[in-house]
């Protein structure tokens, strides 16, 4: 475990809290699925939420950007501000604020459309081009950003599904990165990619850090350990642990958590 | 003995087959069906089906048969000089058939002996008499030839029966004691039931398609029948329909098929959107309480008659319409001078379809994988900007070819624009005028007193065969369309 995570230089000086979130409960009709989580997700940093199957933190995922509203029988409580503003107060526009805190999920979702579409999806939806040519150049500086656009740059036209399962994972990330989120969350977008793709996509998240605040759900501790600044380990819809990686991976301070990494629980 | 004694004494053959093979089977693993190699009902099944299935086929082909036979033999029996002026050997052979039942009829009843109804050389008029008597109808007295041929066309189908039965009862006896001596333990019988069951999918599937074709050759039949009676350029390529049984009559299709398809697409621009918007709200937007209330109550729609929707168009829609666009009507335009129009049928007709691209499309946006609305949604579009953008483009193939079959229902709809559309054929783009459409310009050719053998009747079939034609590219394109699309997001 320790060998893997020489490679992402850590660093330890704090900075801007970009998500806080404080005493959040969810429901699921009369499931308790999340219980009383309070976490603060710093700006500029890679923070990856692991845990056993089953245990919160897809779900939790998802209340960062309220895409737990489309589904109906659940229900959110609790303060999740976003630079100091609760997201889930009346006056904020979950359209909005999906905008600002963008999503990549675990299986690719390409739309069926061509690769320049959809990239160009979300500028579109909101105004983010006044004119071809800016479109233009959105959509080539996310695919450069989402480290594919050499690999297409010569078929935008060509359907987007056409792509192998790696490139439209890419894909999906250039395309959320094209709407110039602040926030950038994942759900185990490796899940479905073979290691070469995978690890692609991990250099890519690393490179994002420089701009986003990335928040990446992943089963692969390995993973966790090689992307992330700061870990959050969550069981049965508890957050037992959070802290700097290294820490969690080294020297864990709840016996659950040493569990979990070394193999035990799970 | 009569056909159903024949199948039942197959039956309870099969039957018997049954428990005898199953405990043949059973014998020859000293009880223990596990040293069998199938279950021991399979070899039950195998013999009963032996015994059965054969015989059954050999007593339909004979039942084809035979009567084609006796038909031929008989009719080669009759001179030419016995056929009467005007008449054809089809007519004299359907009397000697009626004569025969007659002879059966009097013979049931007691006036006749069998040995009487044999004598070739009986005495007509007591014979005619004697079937008079019986309450036999014949349309003419017997003559000698006559009598002749449907004597033999009696004893013909006599010997035939019976030797039917002989041979459905050996053949499935043989079939019983083949599949009897094969039962043993090493034998393959649920293989062998397993073909069988094969077979009997086979031949349900394959029905269904010789109808088809048969629908299709008893069309063109008459088609070409038409075609020799009247000219095809004037059918295709004419102007006016305008039949007339004393001849000389005009019959094109062409301001038929106008009128068809000018009603159809008021129907579908009726149909479409409300029937779409309609499956958006109810697989988008509605909430499951709603939808598994307002989806049946929707289909509700498809199971009404067509002929209730006539009603509704003759009787609501139409006196509607003429109140709005009539003379003194709502509106003042006096447009339109009776509720006999294509635009009462359209609408009627749109309504009835509502349901089926509704019901059609919901199923096709409902399979759009969620992943693509989340897609969506996670980058910050609305509900309706998703919908527009990303559910609609994924759906559409299927939309489009839930469009094109409610098309060839509406090309094919009778009874709403028989009662509603009126009955000029014309061209025009009014749409309140008065038009009539192939469908019911079928239904008038045919119905009254019809001679088969007249243009005027006869282009019923040639109509009919062009919207056969014309449903059947629709619905070809449309499955094409369906097809060719459908693995798009997957």
């Amino acid at each position: 475990m320790m060998n893997d995570m020489t490679r992402v230089e850590r660093t330890v000086d704090s900075k801007a809290i970009k998500i806080a979130a404080n005493n959040v409960q969810v429901h699921y009709g009369d499931t308790h699925a999340i219980k009383d989580v309070n976490v603060e997700i710093e700006d500029k940093t890679v923070t990856a939420f692991i845990g056993p199957s089953g245990c919160g933190k897809s779900t939790f995922l998802r209340c960062l950007n309220r895409m737990n509203d489309t589904i109906d029988i659940c229900r959110v409580t609790g303060d999740i501000l976003l630079d100091g503003e609760d997201i889930y107060d009346k006056r904020v526009d979950p359209v909005q604020l999906r905008a600002k805190v963008g999503m990549v999920f675990q299986k690719p979702n390409p739309f069926p459309k061509s690769i320049y579409d959809n990239v160009a999806y979300g500028p579109r939806i909101h105004g983010l081009a006044k004119n071809k040519a800016e479109l233009d150049e959105i959509v080539e500086k996310s695919l450069r950003r989402g480290a594919i656009w050499d690999e297409v740059k010569d078929r935008l036209d060509a359907p987007g599904t056409g792509l192998s399962g790696g490139q439209q994972q890419r894909l999906c990330i250039a395309r959320a990165v094209a709407t110039e989120p602040e926030v950038l969350l994942m759900d185990e977008p490796c899940s479905a990619l073979d290691p070469i793709a995978t690890a692609q996509v991990e250099e890519l998240i690393d490179d994002l850090r420089k701009r986003y605040s990335v928040v990446i759900v992943t089963h692969s501790m390995q993973q966790a350990a090689r992307v992330s600044q700061k870990t959050a380990f969550f069981h049965l819809g508890n957050l037992v642990e959070f802290g700097e990686t290294g820490q969690i991976f080294t020297n864990p301070e709840d016996p659950r958590t040493e569990s979990y990494i070394t193999g035990r629980i799970g | 003995m009569a056909l159903s004694w024949i199948l039942l004494t197959l039956l309870a053959l099969a039957v018997l087959g049954y428990f005898a093979g199953r405990s043949r089977a059973l014998a020859s693993a000293e009880g223990d069906a596990r040293a069998l190699h199938s279950l021991p009902s399979y070899y039950g099944y195998n013999v009963a089906l032996t015994a059965l299935v054969p015989a059954l086929g050999l007593l339909i082909l004979w039942l084809l048969v035979q009567p084609l036979i006796v038909n031929n033999t008989v009719s080669g029996m009759i001179p030419d000089t016995a056929i009467a002026e005007g008449s054809d050997r089809g007519l004299v052979m359907s009397e000697v058939r009626r004569v025969a039942y007659g002879l059966d009829g009097a013979i049931a009843s007691g006036l006749l002996s069998e040995v009487q109804a044999r004598n070739a050389d009986a005495d007509i008029e007591a014979l005619t008499q004697s079937l008079k008597d019986a309450g036999q109808v014949l349309t003419q007295d017997i003559s000698k030839p006559i009598l002749l041929a449907a004597q033999k066309y009696r004893s013909m189908t006599s010997t035939g029966s019976t030797a039917m039965q002989i041979m459905v009862l050996v053949v499935a006896l043989l079939g019983a004691a083949f599949a009897y001596i094969r039962t043993h333990r090493e034998f393959r019988a649920r293989n062998v039931v397993e073909q069988g069951i094969l077979a009997l999918l086979l031949l349900a599937a394959s029905i269904a398609i010789l109808t088809t074709v048969g629908i299709v050759l008893s069309m063109l039949f008459e088609t070409m029948n038409f075609f020799q009676l009247h000219s095809w350029k004037d059918f295709f390529f004419g102007s006016t329909w305008a039949p007339n049984f004393r001849g000389g009559s005009e019959l094109s299709i062409l301001p038929l098929l106008w009128g068809t398809l000018y009603i159809s697409v008021i129907a579908l621009l009726v149909a479409v959107p409300i029937g779409l918007f309609a499956a958006i709200y109810l697989s988008e937007y509605a909430t499951g309480a709603t939808r598994s209330i307002a989806k049946p109550l929707l289909e509700i729609l498809a199971g009404i008659p067509t002929i209730v929707y006539g009603l509704f168009a003759l009787l609501t829609v139409g006196p509607a319409l003429v109140s709005l666009f009539g003379d003194g009507g709502a509106l003042g335009l006096g447009w339109m001078a009776s509720s006999n129009a294509v635009l009462t049928a359209g609408l009627v007709m749109g309504i009835m379809l509502i349901p089926f691209v509704s019901s059609l499309s919901d199923d096709i946006i409902n399979a759009v994988p969620q992943s693509m609305r989340d897609g969506s949604l996670g980058l910050g579009a609305t509900k309706s900007e998703t919908v527009r953008q990303v559910v609609l483009p994924a759906a559409l193939p299927g939309i489009v070819g839930a469009i094109l079959l409610a098309a060839s229902r509406a090309i094919g709809e009778t009874m709403i624009v028989v009662m509603a559309a009126g009955a000029i054929a014309k061209f025009s783009g009014n749409p309140f005028e008065a038009m009539t459409t192939i469908t019911t310009r079928i239904v008038s050719q045919l119905t009254g007193d019809t001679d088969f053998a007249s243009p005027e009747t006869l282009v019923a079939f040639a109509l009919g065969l062009t919207l056969f034609v014309i449903t059947l590219g629709l619905n070809i394109f449309a499955l094409y369309i369906v097809r060719k699309y459908r693995e798009q997001y997957e």
